[in-house]
């Protein structure tokens, strides 16, 4: 599927949450069925790792296995239908500036930067660690969810450019993201958002300087 | 100076053999064959070899990995992949876990290509493609699917659908084109091809011989897969994969001190 442009007519004035994430922040939320979700890549070039979960189910979640199998393709675009672990429509990209987005990434982690990068990188700030910080304010938190690290599967990355050549290469390629750049999706059940701004410096999925993130949600219309 | 196999303590790098053994016969300790379909699960140590041989040249072998003494520890796949710039596996490869340890590698493979990003089939889209096929009319002969096939395994360890995460299909190649979009080779599998997965760490694994989701074959029809476990000892200092790339390198020293 050729990447395709497609703004939004939504207005941000209209919007009933308005976030700004600093960069290599995690951030949590909800968005309810109908409700329209818009990440902004507010500096360009921002890896957003994100996931969601079935607000009333946490053992249905998103599954790229799933998506990957519904749309036969490997990038993320509009029309895109973000898939459930049950194989049912989670959300569906209805918008996108930025035109290609990855699921075969993942999250950074303390542990997989030793890997990638040296074992003295270990203390270096990581997706994982925003997932895992996150989880820790929400298990405090008046309504805890019960989610834990068992919960953090492969994510999406959103506004991150890792292509496959048919020789089955992966590598992670300069950000094809700019300034204000965004995706928008409408949630097609009620999900819990997860996400981290990505803090990555040690590769281009950031652009080796990690900025801040917009989120916006509007009602159904 | 950054960590390396080189700059280990006498002692660390003492606790690395030279090299693992290369397969003989007397080195086998068990053999199984998986009907096509079915499902198993089983611990495999650190130091044993698992054989799987596609017997009649179509079977796909669905797979999980976890830590056994930490089943929050599982198979990664985009860490595994990203680690080795592939978004496929064959001989030198690692299987990296969420911690950054090496559960198993290839240090052999007659297929060159196996499949780590396409997922599989659960009941209700298996019977969109191949129809009803009941115990009560089939009876062993029914019809299995990957998902139910992996539930019930993880069921038996106290593990459940929170557990299951995106696995390899061995055997399989699906090729990625420049949009991305995903195709079948069915060119690819032939009869008597066989992968070793030499564990080096202490494994829950996790099987499912039904058929990969994108098979173009619209029969239900799955394939045995012969499993040969022998023991192999763990990767050596001068092993293909440990030398693969420098991230292997590091991958196997943090696996090594789960051990030291």
């Amino acid at each position: 599927m050729p990447a395709q442009i497609l703004e939004s007519s939504l207005a941000p004035a209209h919007a009933v949450l308005d976030q700004v994430c600093a960069a290599g922040e995690p951030w949590m939320g909800r968005v309810a069925k109908g409700q329209v979700f818009r990440i902004t890549d507010l500096e360009g070039n921002q890896a957003v790792d994100t996931l969601f979960y079935n607000a009333a189910d946490i053992g249905e979640r998103y599954s790229l296995t799933h998506t990957i199998q519904a749309q036969g393709g490997l990038y993320l675009g509009v029309g895109t239908q973000i898939m459930s672990s049950e194989a049912r429509p989670m959300l569906t990209i209805v918008a996108d500036t930025c035109g290609r987005h990855d699921t075969l990434g993942g999250a950074c982690a303390c542990e997989s930067n030793t890997v990638r990068y040296a074992l003295e990188k270990r203390y270096m700030h990581s997706c994982r660690d925003n997932f895992l910080t996150a989880l820790a304010s929400d298990a405090a938190s008046a309504t805890p969810t019960g989610l834990t690290k068992r919960d953090i599967v492969s994510n999406i990355n959103f506004f991150m450019n890792v292509p496959v050549t048919p020789a089955g290469k992966l590598t992670f390629e300069d950000g094809i993201s700019a300034p204000g750049k965004y995706v928008e999706m409408r949630a097609e059940m009620d999900v819990i958002v997860l996400v981290s701004n990505c803090p990555q410096l040690n590769n281009p999925c950031n652009g080796y300087n990690p900025t801040p993130v917009r989120f916006l949600v509007w009602d159904a219309h | 100076m950054q960590t390396s196999f080189d700059t280990l303590t006498p002692l660390a790098r003492a606790a690395v053999p030279v090299s693992s053994a290369a397969f003989a016969p007397e080195l086998v300790l068990w053999e199984d064959t998986l009907p096509g379909g079915a499902h198993w699960s089983g611990r495999i140590n650190r130091g044993t070899t698992l054989r799987f041989t596609d017997v009649e040249g179509a079977a796909n072998l669905s797979a999980l990995f976890y830590n056994v003494e930490q089943t929050t520890e599982r198979y990664n796949m985009p860490d595994t992949l990203k680690a080795q710039h592939t978004a496929f596996l064959t001989k030198g490869h690692a299987l990296y876990s969420d911690m950054g340890r090496v559960l198993c590698s290839i240090p052999e493979d007659s297929c060159g290509w196996h499949d780590s990003v396409c997922g599989l089939l659960d009941a209700a889209r298996s019977q969109a493609k191949y129809g009803s096929g009941r115990y009560q009319e089939l009876r062993n002969a029914m019809h299995r699917n990957a998902r139910d096939g992996l539930l019930i395994e993880l069921g038996k360890w106290g593990l459940d659908k929170r557990d299951l995460v995106a696995n390899v299909n061995f055997f399989s190649k699906a090729v990625a084109d420049d949009e991305g979009a995903l195709h079948f080779d069915t060119a690819h599998r032939k009869p008597g091809q066989y992968v070793d997965l030499r564990f080096e760490m202490n494994t829950l694994v996790v099987l499912s011989a039904a058929q990969h989701p994108l098979d173009p074959n619209p029969l239900y029809d799955p394939k045995p897969v012969k499993i040969t476990a022998w023991r192999s000892g763990i990767a050596g200092a001068d092993d293909v994969c440990r030398r693969l790339c420098a991230e292997n390198d590091r991958g196997f020293i943090n696996t090594a001190r789960w051990f030291l």
